[in-house]
């Protein structure tokens, strides 16, 4: 097992490394450059080639990648054009935030989604189970930031029931020491901030987990009628195997397999959706601002945030792959 | 479930509400006032910035020798109760307000003036480059060992008399100091937070501490805190010198996406934002909400590219200005307190012509020109215009592209419209030749006549594609007449020798909207963006 997980870790970076070169060379080809963005209207042909040159962007770009390159092996990521902060401190100054809010929108999709899907495979046919499979169609073909903006309209606008923006209001008494505002609180014993950001996070993380929430409903809901029509469930039953067993060891086990496969991979496509939910609700994570950046032309910001979430998605996959041994014996021979 | 969530949110909007107790404002106002930017200010050292959101906030922390007469573009005295300037349009004496200090106690004096002129002339390094010292480089023609720059010196006379002195003359000097990246920082706290330590190598350079985290100025607000991709809080200067105000505390808070910041006014998170969308205005005003539009200090214009052949051809620029319908332009699509434009300056701009050479809607007319250049047969032309983009003197590109486009076809101009996101649309029309007639324009920084024909044609460049020797050396010549009036005469010839070669069809000047919560009952809205926050007030 830990002979599997090393090996993996060690294709992570000859995979890293092929990423950096496209990575570098998809951003150097966005058309416009972060002179032109810094100076607007502004901008002059002699500005733009000073700045260039100050940054050193008129270089020959092989150069470029192996400059870049080099400080990266020794954990330098360069700064922001923007903000001029280094990149690793940006974001992990912002990663947190989008952890609390993924995290919540999982915990939210799967808290659903799994009970939901399982339902409505056992109502197959029933009016029950159209329901639930129209609903899901509806929640994967809508668009997160007219959903986004809905929500906020009705519970925010209208009702007043929740905050329109933000991650925790100003005059909350709260420590902030992990950069996780739901634990700090908890931590702290400050209740009152926990419940605050709580608050903060209900609708970004709805929002947020309304695709892969639909998704999850879906694929446990096909994986379950698979499962519950296979031979070894009948022979169960005709044994006289209790229920209980038959639905926990014989049907979820089973068809939980491509639901984790799926939900490993909902994780890393929550941190995309995030660039959109975070935007509309100016949630302070890395997805608001890696959209500012790709505005901002922000190479050095670009180049490193997306490395990071890189790293970030192939260790969630790896995760996922564990996970598959403890629920699959069968995995775990080959 | 939703009642008790209800109930705890609301008291902790209470709670903030009353937070800062020890406010000279009535009791019965909540004396925070909560602004939705649309992004974090790039720093907080005015004199590293150039753009709006940084300014919005140094406005309120900083003062410089040249204020604004509310509600106009004018220069007007601030730090600087007056001035002469030497009959050679070199020397300019101030006579500084007496008993003023910055927020860390400093007193502000003669000295003080002229550690921040040396201060930014002696930049070095990217210190010294537009990524930072936009402002400085652009105006005052670069730094110490620059042979063109247009700084010589700076002698404090006395405690409270100042006496700056230029190379040569230049007639935006006075008015140039309004902007914030000429305001007065403290030599105290600037060499204790290493103002111009910008750290890192040239590559990456990184703010100084002061500009991260230490702005001192003599404003009504001193600097509390910043969040960045959250909010930047102020707090009232209990010592400041002019009028307190009710407003005690202000809150800058992030909200990037326009529509969030309209939800964040109507569910009164917020107070106020900027740059309504037009198409919002009449809903928030029926809603009950303020919504206030500037004086335009604006120019939108659509130019023409001269590498374009056809575009060379006087005939057809005529012929489209004719086909311009300004009026039906601004009552369809732009925003209410716009005025329809003859020229590219605004009517408050010195050297502003009043007789200056129109082209009227005159679709008849434009036909004919089109076909006396030989046309007849109709003529076909790239139409550049960026989307997803809003500035205060274009709010919504997309549908002045439709209006124009629309009245273009009507003279039998075929349009290819080709639209891009923002910076590649820059990139486009600055850094390339390939683009046709194409929108674009202007918010002027301050009350100066080359601060809008001067960037326009001031040189030869890729956006208008002519080479005009004759109007380069004008612009040039005027900008260094150091008489108001003698250089006023000279810009209305320059206006019209622009209106006579046609290198584009100056539109309108778009009013920006700004929108508030009716409590806010007066908000110092300026043409030049000049809002200092204690002039607020506030019903409850």
């Amino acid at each position: 097992m830990l002979r599997t997980i090393g090996r993996r870790l060690l294709l992570l970076i000859p995979t890293l490394f092929g990423l950096t070169v496209l990575l570098f060379f998809w951003v150097r080809a966005l058309p416009g450059g972060p002179a032109a963005a810094l100076l607007g209207e502004r901008a002059t042909p002699e500005a733009i080639e000073r700045i260039n040159e100050a940054y050193g962007f008129n270089r020959p770009l092989p150069e470029q990648y192996i400059t870049w390159l080099g400080k990266l092996v020794q954990g330098d990521f360069g700064n922001s054009i923007e903000t001029r902060r280094p990149v690793l401190e940006e974001f992990m100054n912002r990663f947190p935030a989008t952890i609390e809010l993924s995290v919540f929108a999982l915990i939210i999709a799967v808290g659903i989604g799994v009970p939901l899907g399982y339902w409505a495979a056992r109502n197959h046919g029933r009016w029950l189970d159209h329901l639930s499979v129209g609903a899901s169609l509806l929640g994967i073909t809508i668009p997160v930031f007219f959903l986004a903006f809905m929500l906020k309209w009705a519970f925010a606008v209208q009702l007043g029931w929740l905050p329109t923006t933000g991650r925790q209001d100003r005059g909350v008494d709260a420590t902030h020491f992990t950069g996780f505002y739901v634990l700090d609180g908890v931590l702290t014993g400050e209740f009152d901030a926990s419940w605050n950001a709580i608050v903060h996070l209900i609708l970004p993380a709805v929002a947020l987990a309304t695709i892969p929430l639909a998704i999850i409903v879906r694929i446990t809901r096909a994986s379950v009628l698979e499962v519950v029509n296979a031979d070894y469930v009948r022979t169960g039953r005709a044994k006289g195997v209790s229920k209980q067993i038959i639905r926990n060891r014989f049907v979820l086990r089973n068809a939980m397999l491509p639901v984790v496969t799926t939900i490993g991979l909902q994780t890393g496509l929550l941190i995309s959706g995030a660039v959109l939910t975070e935007t509309v609700f100016a949630f302070p994570g890395i997805g608001s601002f890696l959209a500012n950046a790709i505005f901002a032309r922000d190479f050095p910001v670009l180049q490193g945030f997306v490395l990071f979430i890189a790293v970030a998605y192939a260790l969630i996959n790896l995760l996922v792959d564990i996970s598959y041994s403890i629920i699959d014996p069968r995995v775990r021979i080959q | 479930m939703t009642l008790v969530l209800t109930g705890c949110v609301q008291s902790q909007r209470d709670d903030t509400d009353t937070g800062d107790g020890d406010s000279a404002a009535p009791s019965d106002v909540n004396s925070t006032f909560v602004f939705a930017s649309s992004s974090d200010p790039s720093g907080l050292d005015p004199a590293f910035a150039n753009d709006g959101e940084t300014f919005r906030i140094s406005r309120n922390i900083f003062e410089g020798l040249i204020g604004v007469e509310p509600g106009t573009a004018d220069p007007a005295p601030l730090l600087a109760e007056d001035w002469t300037t030497t009959e050679d349009g070199l020397s300019t004496t101030f006579n500084l307000k007496s008993d003023v200090t910055f927020h860390d106690g400093t007193p502000f004096d003669a000295e003080a003036v002229c550690t921040n002129f040396e201060r930014w002339f002696n930049w070095t390094g990217i210190a010294a480059t537009e990524s930072l010292s936009y402002y400085y480089g652009a105006l005052y023609h670069g730094f110490a060992g620059d042979e063109d720059a247009l700084y010589e010196s700076c002698s404090a006379d006395d405690e409270l008399t100042a006496t700056v002195t230029l190379t040569r003359p230049f007639s935006g000097f006075i008015p140039s100091l309004s902007l914030p990246a000429f305001a007065m920082q403290s030599p105290t706290a600037m060499e204790e937070f290493g103002a111009d330590d910008v750290g890192g190598s040239a590559e990456a350079p990184e703010y100084s501490e002061y500009a991260e985290a230490h702005p001192v100025g003599t404003g009504p607000f001193t600097f509390d805190s910043w969040s960045p991709g959250e909010s930047v809080v102020l707090q009232a200067y209990p010592d400041y010198w002019g009028e307190q105000g009710q407003v005690q505390e202000v809150v800058f808070r992030v909200i990037d996406d326009p529509t969030a910041r309209r939800q964040a006014l109507e569910a009164g998170d917020v107070d106020g934002y900027d740059l309504v969308a037009p198409a919002d205005t009449a809903a928030l005003e029926e809603a009950g909400f303020n919504v206030m539009q500037r004086d335009p200090f604006t120019i939108l214009y659509l130019a023409f590219n001269q590498q374009v052949e056809e575009l060379q051809d006087p005939l057809v620029r005529e012929a489209i200005s004719h086909a311009i319908d300004r009026d039906a332009l601004i009552t369809q699509v732009l925003p209410e307190g716009t005025e329809p434009a003859t020229q590219f300056i605004p009517d408050v701009v010195n050297g502003y012509n009043e007789d200056v050479t129109t082209y009227d809607y005159d679709p008849e007319r434009a036909r004919e020109l089109l076909a006396e250049a030989g046309y007849e047969d109709g003529l076909e032309l790239t139409f550049n215009y960026p989307v997803n983009i809003s500035r205060p003197y274009m709010p919504n590109p997309e549908e002045i592209f439709v209006a124009l486009s629309g009245q273009l076809e009507e003279v039998g101009i075929t349009v290819n419209p080709v639209s891009n996101e923002w910076v590649d649309y820059l990139d486009l029309i600055q850094g390339s030749a390939d683009h046709g007639i194409h929108l674009l324009g202007w918010t002027g920084d301050y009350n100066d006549t080359d601060n809008f024909v001067g960037v326009f044609f001031g040189s030869q460049g890729n956006e208008w594609g002519f080479d005009n020797p004759e109007l380069f050396q004008a612009l040039a010549e005027a900008r260094e007449l150091p008489d108001f009036e003698e250089a006023g005469a000279r810009y209305q010839e320059i206006n019209e020798q622009i209106a006579q070669f046609i290198p584009g069809v100056p539109l309108a000047h778009p009013a920006p909207s700004l929108a508030f919560n009716e409590r806010v009952i007066s908000y110092p809205a300026s043409p030049v963006n000049d809002e200092v926050y204690n002039m607020i007030e506030l019903s409850e």
